[in-house]
């Protein structure tokens, strides 16, 4: 039997499409802002909550966020895990923290890495600042931000960031 | 049955390239266009269906960022089709029908721009045996054009009018993407894309949104005195495998008239999604269409957006009854190769 008439058990198809993709112009403003290393929010013109970082609209009120609220880069963890799996290509050695970032004036969080403490001191409700990267090496990425470091302020109870309408 | 009427339509001018806006920011102004049309707001609604396809984003789930474009709280009751929007109006149709909704807005929205539409569409195809293949969307239409061709059904004559026609008529539809006028020898002066169809046989690359609110008969009256009564319904799909269909015909089709009575009623217009030139003559002789204005808005031809085109062509037959005190109208939506899956709906406006 030649190796032509050996049955094939199976073929690869392998998938591959590009995209040319786009943030939307709500999130290319917040992203122009962030290579000045500032974080600008958007509130919604009807319930006022501050969406950073901001996708165009309010899905509660479904209107757009035209309102520019800038932040400071201080706020809060509302929730975190600990990851112990690596992840192939990513440089960052486990086990690291990822946390839902809340950030003061904001009302949805964000994912982001919290460094610079020991892991089992990390809880939820903890102060934290952004540690940015050199002023250089800005782009138009929340990567500007290396992580997130705890900061000497007392806990938050993340109960009360719960959105109140007005 | 249930009577179930189209109260209103809106459609985002279709744009070669949408460039930085992003699907949501395409949804938003034609639903919000919709409910100031009509005095109303989403606690009007009482079932939201979405037609899209995550493949179009290159992001799985993207559908469920669509649904920012709207107002979701106090929660509602929404689903999603991944298909044209037509089918998200199909779906609305028989909640109404089941009792579970009284009124739907039904919104489909789609870029084309920023990826390879016939990779894309390559992979709605059967994965095992013709997907890997990836033969593009072009091929697959030329290869029912030479069909229909090789057999006498249509004409290359008729290809030519369907394209010379469908720019005349661009004039009719503030929307449209491609609104200037060509000749013969524009026409045949275009290079093969894939034989028989040239550039202008075939669809241009769009991005875009459509939406639309339909409502049972108790409570059309409320958002309009000019409701568009959906009289007749039906889809049809035909084989996956292209090799055991006979692309000369559609049988399914033909059970859809049967269906829907086709044949005794007299209709004032037509809006078909024919997205390649051959389709028009095509489908017009299937149906039976031969004296009916078709594709006055222009059609596929002059914007073809992804996963909306269907849904277009209903309202676009909804407007055209409208706006030119028409009775009856006809509109189709497909999905898949060479018109594979057909959808037909009868439109009648109140006598
Ligand atoms: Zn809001």
């Amino acid at each position: 039997m030649s190796a032509e008439d050996t049955p094939k058990d199976y073929s690869e198809s392998p998938i591959n499409l590009e995209y040319f993709y786009t943030a939307g112009s709500a999130t290319t403003r917040f992203l122009n802002q962030v290579k000045e290393g500032n974080i600008v929010g958007q509130g919604c013109p009807k319930c006022k909550a501050v969406y950073v970082p901001p996708r165009g609209s309010c899905p509660r009120c479904g209107v757009a966020t035209d309102i520019e609220v800038p932040l400071i880069d201080k706020g809060c963890i509302e929730s975190f895990t600990v990851v112990h799996i690596p992840i192939p290509g990513n440089p960052i050695v486990p086990p690291y923290v990822c946390a839902m970032i809340r950030l003061d004036g904001a009302n949805i969080s964000f994912l982001h890495l919290i460094q610079d403490v020991d892991i089992e001191n990390i809880r939820i409700g903890m102060r934290i600042q952004a540690v940015w990267k050199p002023k250089e090496e800005w782009t138009h990425s929340l990567e500007n931000i290396k992580w997130f470091a705890p900061i000497d302020e007392p806990d938050v109870d993340v109960a009360t960031l719960r959105f109140q309408e007005s | 049955m249930k009577r179930v009427a189209i109260v209103g339509y809106a459609q985002h001018p279709i744009l070669k390239n949408a460039g930085a806006l992003n699907e949501v920011e395409l949804i938003m102004p034609v639903v919000h266009q919709l409910f100031n049309d009509l005095g109303i707001s989403q606690k009007d609604i009482d079932f939201t269906c979405s037609g899209s396809c995550d493949y179009l984003q290159g992001a799985a789930f993207a559908f469920v960022e669509g649904l920012s474009a709207i107002q979701t709280n106090p929660p509602i009751k929404e689903s999603h089709v991944e298909m044209d929007a037509a089918w998200a109006m199909y779906e609305s149709m028989l909640k109404i029908q089941m009792g579970d909704a009284e009124t739907a807005l039904i919104y489909g929205f789609g870029k084309s721009s920023p990826g390879d539409l016939d990779a894309i569409i390559s992979l709605q195809m059967d994965p095992y045996y013709i997907s890997p293949l990836w033969p593009d969307r072009v091929s697959l239409a030329a290869l029912q054009a030479r069909v229909l061709l090789d057999q006498n059904i249509i004409t290359p004559e008729q290809m030519l009018a369907t394209v010379i026609e469908a720019r005349a008529n661009s004039k009719n539809n503030k929307n449209a993407l491609i609104t200037d006028l060509i000749d013969e020898s524009d026409y045949l002066n275009n290079a093969m894309v894939s034989s028989p169809l040239n550039k202008l046989d075939c669809p241009p690359i769009s991005d875009g949104s459509s939406a639309m609110i339909i409502a049972s008969e108790e409570k059309a009256y409320k958002f309009t005195d000019h409701p568009i009564w959906i009289e007749g319904i039906d889809h049809r799909i035909e084989s996956s495998n292209l090799g055991s269909r006979n692309l000369a015909t559609s049988n399914t089709l033909q059970v859809s008239m049967n269906q829907l009575n086709l044949k005794n009623i007299k209709f004032d217009v037509a809006e078909l999604h024919t997205q390649f030139s051959h389709e028009l003559p095509f489908l017009k002789s299937l149906l039976n269409l031969q004296d009916v204005p078709t594709n006055l808005s222009g059609g596929p031809l002059v914007g073809n957006v992804m996963m909306c085109a269907g849904l277009d062509a209903i309202g676009k037959t909804y407007e055209s009854l409208k706006e030119n005190q028409f009775t009856h109208g006809l509109a189709h939506a497909t999905s898949g190769p060479c018109l594979q899956h057909n959808m037909l709906v009868h439109l009648e406006a109140q006598k």
